[in-house]
């Protein structure tokens, strides 16, 4: 059997699951953020840093942070797959894709626990 | 002994001129919003952190909101591609439970997420504007 190396979950069907579990946090995330900047009270600094001050409002957005990894990973790995065939270019794509998501996760670590 | 299947049918394997059902179109534009995103996600975590940064950092980025035509035109670029990205995943959520799969169903669903889509966009820009 040939296993692919480069998928997230070392299976297409852990990929399959872990794609649809971040994207549910994801899908709240956003609802909550759209909710909040929609249709909350006009935004003021004070209530913008209280809110990212809080601790459930940092694990939910470090929640959604890693999701969005995870996400990426398989949605990009999945898109480029398909469509880049050259083994050597889409190694690079893979690669900087990555490495792009990591220092998402690292910028996002640093703005919420910076405040 | 004949054959069920004839292999000298012609065969079209280009894009350009297939024309894709509208389930399909769907599909791409779920993977091309889903690849904007991740180059959307640098903005939207720029303003973030220059939100978060300081109050005058806070100014800046409202101010920023409130006036760059450019910053509006790339909130709303991003706001479009994560609420089409949005419904689409919901669709795909929904496909994953066993509904919508057939011709006529799932015809429908991709015109509700076309058209929820839409309007979404279309109030964001009222929102932003």
């Amino acid at each position: 059997m040939v296993t692919s190396i480069t998928s997230f979950g070392r299976s297409g069907l852990y990929d399959w699951m872990i794609q649809r579990v971040t994207a549910v946090v994801l899908a709240a995330y956003t609802i909550f953020m759209i909710g909040y900047l929609a249709f909350g009270a006009e935004l003021t600094y004070e209530m913008w840093n209280s809110l990212f001050e809080g601790t459930a409002m940092r694990i939910f957005t470090l929640l959604a942070l890693l999701s969005m990894a995870a996400h990426v990973w398989i949605g990009l790995w999945s898109v480029s797959t398909d469509y880049i065939k050259p083994t050597g270019l889409r190694f690079l794509f893979q690669s900087g894709s990555g490495l792009v998501t990591f220092i998402y996760v690292v910028w996002g670590i640093q703005i919420l626990w910076g405040i | 002994m004949t054959r069920a299947v004839n292999k000298k049918r012609p065969v079209n394997l280009d894009l350009r001129t297939i024309k894709q059902p509208l389930p399909a179109i769907t599909s791409i534009l779920h993977r091309a919003t889903g690849v904007a995103l991740f180059v959307a996600a640098a903005f939207m975590m720029y303003a973030l952190g220059l939100s978060l940064e300081s109050e005058a950092g806070f100014n800046e980025a409202v101010e920023m909101f409130e006036n760059g035509f450019l910053a509006k035109l790339i909130a709303w670029g991003c706001v479009s591609a994560l609420l089409y990205h949005f419904f689409a995943g919901i669709k795909h959520l929904v496909m994953d439970f066993g509904h919508c799969e057939e011709l006529e169903s799932g015809l429908k669903a991709a015109q509700i997420t076309l058209g929820l889509s839409a309007v979404a966009v279309l109030l964001a820009g009222v929102w932003i504007w």
